[in-house]
């Protein structure tokens, strides 16, 4: 440790402000801070600081993913096991997923972050940490086979256009990660829709089970075929994207994000209200028809598709989300409302999630701006009856 | 919230303290313009004044103790920064005339601004020193002290407690709307000063800032634009009440020496404006049993709010207590992600501080991470008991959009009330000097 410091230390001068190299300096502080805690103290206000930063909280959430992102990884093996017929144990499961998943990772966290740093050099600011998560949510909330270059392009797409034009981590409107997908989903809309791009090497044809379907349960209810069972889905042994099919694995996140209070359980909640208000209202007037989609049970609303995740780990990013506590409440419902409404009404594309808290981040303000404008009515109002 | 801070004062007074040099420094309060009275060499009285408000010559701040005026400190561009002054430990007073009890609103004024002690009442808005031709609408008072290692009010002014109620009956004849006094719940009874008459009692639980008078405003009777309040400290209540009863300036006073590199957390009686070199022996860095080799930082005040004077500096006014901490300056390979990072608390439970709520920790001055921008929310509000909105108003100061400043409710607080949003704050922002600057924009454009 104290070797490595040294190191640091000789070398920083090189890097530093009117270095040799000095043009690098905040690439240079990034590493500097990820390897060591800096020495900085306080200055003037308070003089002791809570041992919590950023960089903590990111790692928090990044704990939260590793379930989902586990399952996901031995997901994938599973589906082009049952795609092939083949017999693959438990490990060689996993690491077919592994293999898979791993360069999708690696693609996002180096395109992504080579811009992030680079903004923070041309800014001179410091690098933020945001992209850890980021960068991991991408490849996770993407199908497995999504070519590299689609995935290269959508987390560029993302990050310069869904958060440096807007001045970097905390100053975005839109979900990144999210952003990302649904670019990929315009852009490219043969890669991430259909039935056969969710399994590895359905699409090149190496599924050889006859009338294996590689359908995702939301595809099977808009076209009216039968779901998957519920402990199937909830459990995750379906298809779908990489990190997105295992609500078992998303509860033990959430129950981490909870409980660290790093994440708003607020938002989750009324999310979850939101879509069970409206699954069930949507049963109570469905036709009799029991392949109308209005017919499908609420909370198979809840272990279908992305919406698991996308409540715990999307909805919640404190940038986008609303900021205020009430206008978290109405936030999360209005998501949950609107993901049913999507998904049930809309012919075009089968899950409403991304879209939905797409549709609320641009929102979230406006919901703030209320919420704030009726403190500011209260305590114009307590100024009026003194006055009177 | 309560940190958890380690070298909480004894109650026991293990030194009287009388210094040979005290300081008067003008930057103890908000808004004062000073202009100098005396000169390096001049003999003075405890009482005698030393510096006037410019905007208004008849607010003086006075000499502590009775000598000769050593020097006169000045900084960056010729700023005024302390009058030293040597004390003669005569202990001479300037004798005023004692004012009859049915005394005019325009004498009880007339003596404060005289007696030096019309600048230890506070104005809100802004916490400056309040203007003399303004009545406020009501005064407020703090009978406890929440702040991290705060010294116990109750030990240190149980002797003062006529001289309190003296300082309140002054005040009552300044305003129409009464004095509000707040208590802790818990120790409502046990305090002396719940037998103090002429007042309004409110209780207050919970831990920090239950304390802070602004706090307590916000909950009795918020602030709207055009209001004046007043509020004042126990410490300074006594001071006027001797004033009053005994026609002399008598600030002395018991303050807590505290913090985690203190080896005798206790009281100490001095002055304020005592250099800290007058208590050196507290510091473990000057004794045998040091226990790491970091530097202190001296604070005077406590952790939240109190100000880095160094070893050789003075105690400002307002301040009861001194804490000792190490400085933080030291690099912690990989110390972000460690899942044990017993020395260090945090309110959040990323860490397991919440596990063992008895701790007591050794917390030092670094800062544990870089600032950023706004990224978490709801972090403030859980430690900001008030009904105003924070990201909000510091964001709006940050713009310098003042109507939005005054909508969100800049008028009811100041730098205090936001420090354990500093201290959580996981962004790592200067949350007080924001709240500063706000105050001193809303300053200038009112003026």
């Amino acid at each position: 440790m104290n070797i490595l410091r040294k190191i640091i230390d000789n070398v920083k001068p090189t890097f530093s402000k009117g270095g040799k190299l000095g043009f690098l300096h905040s690439t240079f502080e990034a590493f500097e801070a990820f390897l060591f805690v800096p020495d900085s103290v306080t200055t003037n206000g308070v003089h002791i600081r809570d041992a919590l930063d950023l960089k903590r909280t990111m790692s928090v959430v990044i704990i939260a993913l590793m379930p989902a992102l586990l399952f996901g990884m031995w997901n994938t093996g599973y589906q082009y096991n049952l795609s092939i017929g083949g017999s693959m144990t438990f490990w060689q499961m996993f690491w077919f997923g592994f293999l898979k998943i791993l360069p999708l990772i690696v693609v996002s966290y180096v395109v992504g972050l080579a811009i992030e740093f680079t903004s923070a050099q041309i800014r001179g600011h410091q690098v933020n940490e945001g992209y850890l998560v980021t960068g991991l949510l991408i490849p996770m909330i993407m199908p497995v086979d999504i070519p590299l270059w689609i995935l290269a392009l959508a987390v560029a797409f993302a990050v310069i256009i869904g958060k440096e034009v807007f001045g970097g981590t905390g100053m975005n409107i839109w979900n990144p990660a999210l952003l990302a997908r649904a670019f990929v989903f315009f852009a490219y809309p043969s890669q991430i829709s259909g039935d056969k791009i969710w399994i590895a090497g359905l699409s090149e044809g190496h599924g050889i089970v006859d009338g294996f379907s590689g359908a995702t349960p939301l595809a099977n209810a808009m076209s009216g075929a039968s779901l998957p069972s519920f402990s199937d889905m909830f459990f995750g042994f379906i298809p779908g994207c990489v990190g997105e099919t295992s609500k078992i694995a998303i509860l033990i996140g959430a129950v981490l994000l909870i409980a660290t209070g790093i994440a708003s359980w607020k938002i989750m909640l009324s999310t979850v209200a939101g879509a069970l208000c409206t699954g069930l209202l949507l049963n109570a007037v469905a036709p009799p028809d029991p392949a109308s989609y209005l017919n499908i049970p609420a909370w198979y609303h809840l272990v279908m598709g992305g919406f698991a995740f996308g409540a715990v780990f999307m909805a919640t990013d404190p940038v986008t989300s609303a900021q205020t506590e009430k206008g978290k409440w109405i936030y999360g419902f209005l998501i949950g409302v609107i993901v049913i409404i999507i998904r049930a009404f809309n012919p075009g594309y089968p899950e409403g999630m991304m879209l939905s808290i797409l549709l609320m981040n641009t929102f979230a303000p406006l919901i703030d701006h209320y919420v704030v404008q009726s403190n500011i009515k209260k305590r114009l109002k307590r100024a009026a009856v003194i006055v009177k | 919230m309560n940190i958890p801070l380690k070298g909480k004062a004894s109650n026991q007074i293990t030194k009287n303290i009388s210094s040979n040099i005290v300081a008067v420094k003008p930057s103890d309060f908000r808004n004062f313009s000073p202009k100098l009275l005396v000169k390096e060499g001049d003999a003075v009285l405890a009482g005698s004044p030393v510096l006037a408000d410019k905007k208004n010559l008849s607010i003086r701040l006075c000499s502590p103790v009775s000598g000769t005026v050593k020097e006169i400190v000045r900084g960056e561009k010729r700023k005024l920064l302390a009058v030293l002054i040597e004390n003669d430990h005569k202990n001479e007073h300037l004798q005023f005339t004692t004012l009859s009890k049915n005394a005019k609103k325009e004498e009880i004024i007339e003596r404060l601004l005289e007696g030096g002690l019309w600048p230890t009442i506070k104005q809100r808005p802004y916490g400056i020193i309040p203007n003399p031709g303004v009545e406020p609408k009501s005064i407020f008072i703090s009978g406890f002290d929440s702040s991290p290692l705060a010294p116990d009010l109750d030990f240190t002014l149980k002797r003062e407690t006529e001289a309190i109620q003296a300082g309140i009956d002054v005040l009552n004849l300044l305003t129409k709307g009464g004095i509000h006094f707040s208590l802790n719940i818990d120790n409502f009874a046990g305090s002396p000063f719940h037998r103090i008459e002429r007042v309004i009692f409110h209780t207050f639980e919970g831990p920090h800032p239950a304390g802070n008078v602004g706090i307590q405003i916000n909950h009795v009777d918020p602030i709207n634009k055009g209001d004046i309040v007043w509020t004042t400290d126990l410490y300074s209540l006594a001071a006027i009440g001797k004033l009053f009863t005994r026609g002399i300036y008598d600030v002395k006073r018991i303050i807590a020496i505290t913090g985690p590199r203190c080896i005798n957390p206790s009281y100490v009686e001095c002055l304020p404006g005592m250099c800290m070199s007058d208590i050196k022996e507290y510091s473990d860095e000057n004794s045998e049993v040091k226990n790491n080799n970091l530097p202190v930082r001296w604070i005077s005040g406590n952790v939240l709010t109190g100000v880095n004077v160094g070893a050789n500096g003075y105690t400002g006014f307002f301040h009861n207590q001194v804490t000792l901490i190490s400085e933080g300056n030291y690099y912690e390979m990989l110390g972000w992600i460690k899942p044990f990072r017993s020395k260090k608390f945090s309110i959040s439970r990323t860490y397991f501080s919440w596990l063992n709520c008895k701790k007591q920790y050794e917390l030092d001055t670094n800062t544990n991470g870089d600032e950023r921008a706004f990224v978490m929310t709801g972090v403030y509000e859980k430690v900001l008991p008030m009904d105003i909105y924070p990201t909000y108003l510091l964001k709006a100061i940050l713009a310098e959009d003042i109507d939005n400043m005054e909508a969100l409710g800049i008028y009811e607080v100041i730098e205090e009330d936001f420090a354990l949003c500093e201290f959580v704050c996981p962004s790592k922002i200067k949350i007080q000097e924001i709240i500063s600057k706000g105050i001193d924009l809303m300053l200038k454009e009112m003026a």
